[in-house]
């Protein structure tokens, strides 16, 4: 059974892509070093000072996360380059998170040394040089290096004049230099955690705007929806009780108090439920269709993205229009991305007035639209907000696309 | 053959395709219908769109062509296509579907947390489908060729276009029950020529006589080698190459996303398995009739070119050409559905990673990632279908396999791990095939190097551990987290609770 099952031509040819592959990649490398090696021209201060400010910008990559061991660990790395120390400790308020240094015997020293060294700067919040008398030398390990050094200078690290840890830095004598440049540095390390901090408030609060964006459910259609019920209650027992069985179940829906995403399926259940009931009001004057691409059921969308957006439509684009409605509902597969369109033959309006809405100023109609539209964006970024088409008297197409695949987002 | 054989059945396969595509989901418009449009698709359907999207240019007329060239040797490919499948169904299923990835670089970046991951299984992705896709535009050439006499490059040349028009203008909207409908025309268009040419020969005794008389050289099946011969390596070797392969071909995968969950995808696995060992009769029906009545077939011809010559040779005047329309039809389904499911995914592979992840960047995508395997295509000259596909199936066994497997089943995969083991099993399996292609016949090595999947997968499973053990402290953070969420059954999508009956 074997036989050539590449032919000679196609092996030049793979053969010859593989080539042309590799002189690309070679002549691009080549360029790349050319480039920046020009780049690095210039005085003896000015290596100096690019040196410097490379070891701060890369320390201050690694503190991005706060204190934590890891980043901490790699910030010490550069910070001990800077201060040019043969040893440089950084903590926590209540560990040791990172020791770099080659003068230990041992590897790095136990926690609650450094900490003992460290608690009197953890107290008070001011700069210490502690002498290394013989017993301390001996706790933290000092091996035939570290001999020579006498001194450990200890600042504190401060976040809104709160200490929450502190660097420590071994030398042979602390000179004023060196206690100056080291309280520099941690002044420095300060405004990195400091920066830290904001960003992940920054990140709560985001999280805390989406949670207080949460849609809930619109009064008026509770008190609609009764009204509606009770109509029926004598005239059709039946259908009464099918109506307060769907109002259950999207109330049930509606008030779920896990998650804050769902999927497209069952989204659309709860517009189902939702429709059901309006019909109810509505009557004939209500039409709904719907295409919707099996494919992406399963797809992950923000909760209550898409029945704001058609109550939006019956409330107010049919309900102010004279005979029947339609509202259409889409969902198709774009490769990577859903897009979900929904659309109203109803009043629409000025797309003026809309803008004021989406920019958050002027309340009253349509805040649902700019509920979503601000979740949307807090989710997936500003390019998947909420697209709208609309005129006075020509209805209104609302679309979102959304990306797929979140991995970080359970249904 | 009659050349408007060919034309019809072309032009009215790829109507017949862009018609479902646009019209198959037109709905109602009352609220009652609603439940019908929120309905996910059910495993059956989704079971056929796999088929139809899987069964591709080597199964349809690949197979038949193997086993004129080396008789029942053949057999062990339709049998490694379809138990590919188990392993889908044991291993990868459930948990990939629960995972939430659409494509594997998304599930390598969810898994791992490592956007080198992601980049280099991005690559060996589009490596992959490209490969995948040049062995179907071969087989267009082929039939183009067969049918109509017309040079070989029209026919590749249709297929990438039509498939490029339909994906780019959206065309494939119910992409779903597009392939399922593949399916059942494939089945048709093989079986129906098949049971009229059995009735046939059944009602002539001279040509059963014929076939009990004279037989073929070498007999109507040749005695079967793989057990007894030297080639125990070689089908063991392609049996790794079938079984492992299927797990990471990329369109077969992102098929499971259609499944509402886990339950669902195996469901619908086991429903393949079925559909697709009883298509795997026909093929294997047609070369059996292709050995014994098909003069001229070790002429140096194009064996693969039996399916579409035997009804016309077999039953001929002008239900024969009814039948031979029927069988090129097929083979058109087969190409255009193959294609375009890999064409779709790949362009989501390529739009996200390289163009930004862009609804236009996805239409540019879906060209280049059907242009790169016509040109290739064109300048390159297959001589069995199945085979080239096989070596496929071998690439991907040894790259994307050991990811979804390792990553799926072993939380102690890390990035490094799983890009060494991805690298080392693409080098060595790209080279073995470059250089076992090399080798005289006779040369020594030359089994081991053309189907290399028996030692290049453990290779790789093999470097994956051991890097992933030599590297700890990369592990991801949140593994265990997303272990349980591939392997926790999710809760059902939109499933009503019972609710307690009154009065």
């Amino acid at each position: 059974m074997p036989s050539p099952v590449l032919s000679d031509s196609t092996l030049l040819l793979i053969t010859a892509i593989a080539a042309v592959v590799a002189a690309i990649a070679i002549v691009a490398a080549v360029g790349f070093r050319l480039t920046r090696s020009q780049r690095d021209l210039g005085t003896e201060a000015e290596h100096a000072t690019f040196a410097t400010l490379h070891s701060a910008a890369a320390a201050g990559e690694h503190l991005r996360n706060g204190l934590q061991p890891a980043g901490a660990l790699k910030a010490s790395r550069q910070l001990r380059t800077l201060l040019n120390c043969a040893a440089f400790a950084m903590t926590d308020d209540a560990r040791l998170l990172a020791w770099d240094g080659t003068v230990t015997a041992a590897g790095q020293p136990g926690s609650d040394v450094v900490m003992g060294l460290a608690a009197k700067t953890l107290g008070n919040g001011r700069t210490q040089v502690a002498t290394l008398d013989g017993p301390l030398r001996g706790e933290l390990g000092l091996g035939q290096n570290g001999t020579e050094l006498k001194a450990a200078v200890i600042c504190p690290l401060k976040v809104e004049s709160r200490v929450v840890g502190c660097i420590v830095v071994l030398s042979g004598t602390p000179t004023a230099g060196l206690v100056r440049a080291t309280n520099e540095v941690a002044a420095w390390v300060s405004a990195q955690l400091e920066l830290a901090e904001l960003a992940s408030s920054r990140s709560l609060l985001a999280e805390a705007e989406v949670r207080a964006l949460r849609a809930q459910i619109s009064p008026h259609f509770i008190y609609n929806s009764l009204n509606a019920i009770a109509s029926f209650i004598n005239t059709d027992p039946q259908r009464a009780r099918d109506l307060v069985v769907e109002f259950a179940d999207f109330t049930r829906y509606s008030f779920r108090r896990h998650g804050d995403f769902t999927t497209l399926a069952e989204e659309l259940r709860c517009i189902e439920k939702y429709l059901l009931l309006e019909n109810a009001r509505f009557g004939e004057r209500l039409q709904v269709s719907l295409r919707i691409a099996p494919e992406v059921l399963s797809t992950v969308i923000p909760f209550l993205s898409l029945q704001p957006l058609v109550e939006n439509a019956v409330r107010h684009g049919l309900e102010a229009k004279v005979g029947r409605g339609l509202v259409q509902i889409t969902a198709r597969d774009l490769g990577a991305f859903t897009e979900v369109t929904i659309e109203d033959d109803g009043v629409g309006m000025d797309p003026e007035q809309l803008r004021q809405v989406l920019a958050g100023r002027q309340d009253g109609h349509h805040v649902g639209l700019r509920n979503v539209d601000a979740r949307l964006r807090q989710v997936y970024g500003d390019a998947h907000g909420l697209t709208i088409d609309t005129g006075v008297g020509h209805g209104m197409l609302i679309s979102m696309t959304v990306p797929k695949n979140q991995p970080g987002h359970d249904a | 053959m009659n050349p408007a054989i060919g034309y019809t059945a072309l032009i009215a396969v790829s109507l017949a395709t862009t018609a479902i595509g646009f019209y198959g989901l037109r709905i109602s418009r009352t609220t009652s219908d609603f439940y019908v449009a929120s309905r996910t698709v059910k495993p059956w359907w989704n079971a056929s769109a796999i088929g139809g999207e899987y069964l591709s240019a080597a199964s349809f007329l690949g197979i038949a062509g193997l086993i004129v060239i080396s008789g029942v040797d053949a057999l062990w490919f339709p049998i490694g296509y379809t138990a590919g499948y188990l392993m889908l169904l044991f291993f990868v299923a459930a948990p990939l579907r629960r995972s939430g990835a659409y494509t594997i670089p998304d599930f390598a970046e969810a898994r791992l947390e490592s956007p080198v991951a992601r980049r280099v299984t991005s690559v060996l992705v589009v490596a992959v489908g490209w490969f995948y896709i040049v062995p179907q535009l071969h087989g267009a050439a082929l039939t183009i060729r067969t049918t109509t006499g017309l040079p070989s490059w029209v026919g590749a040349a249709a297929v990438a276009v039509v498939v490029c028009l339909t994906v780019v203008t959206g065309g494939m909207r119910s992409i779903t029950f597009v392939q399922a409908f593949q399916y059942w025309l494939k089945l048709t268009a093989l079986a129906v020529p098949a049971i009229f040419m059995l009735l046939l020969l059944a009602g002539t005794p001279d040509s059963a006589a014929q076939l009990a008389t004279t037989p073929p050289a070498g007999g109507i099946l040749p005695p079967a080698a793989p057990v007894t011969g030297a080639s125990v390596y070689g089908t063991l070797s392609l049996m790794v190459a079938l079984l492992f392969g299927t797990l990471g071909l990329p369109h077969v995968l992102v098929r499971f996303y259609t499944n509402p969950d886990g339950a669902a995808a195996r469901r619908t696995t086991l429903i393949v398995l079925g559909l697709l060992s009883v298509f795997y009769l026909f093929p294997t029906m047609y070369g059996v009739l292709g050995r014994a009545f098909l003069p001229g077939r070790d002429s140096g011809g194009f064996p693969d070119a039996t399916v579409l010559l035997l009804p016309g040779a077999l039953v001929g005047g002008p239900l024969g050409d009814v039948l031979s329309a029927l069988v090129v039809s097929g083979a058109f389904a087969a190409f255009l559905s193959t294609t375009s499911g890999l064409v779709v995914s790949l362009a989501g592979v390529i739009s996200q990673d390289v163009l930004g992840g862009s609804v236009r960047g996805f239409r540019v995508a879906a060209v280049v990632a059907a242009v790169v395997p016509l040109g290739i295509a064109l300048v390159t000259d297959s001589l069995a279908l199945a085979g080239s596909v096989g070596l496929v199936f071998a690439f991907t066994a040894s790259t994307i396999c050991p990811l979804l497997l390792l990553g799926i089943w072993w939380r102690g995969l890390t990035d490094a791990g799983a890009v060494a083991g991805m690298l080392t099993g693409g080098l060595l399996c790209g080279a073995a095939i470059l250089f076992g292609s090399q080798l005289g016949p006779e040369a020594p090595w030359r089994g081991v190097l053309v189907q290399p999947a028996a030692w290049t997968v453990p290779a790789a499973f093999l470097v994956a551990v051991l890097v992933s053990r030599a590297t700890r402290h990369r592990r991801s953070p949140s593994v265990s987290r997303f272990m349980a969420k591939l392997h926790v059954p999710e809760r059902p999508l939109a499933v009503d609770e019972p609710r307690p009956q009154g009065g």
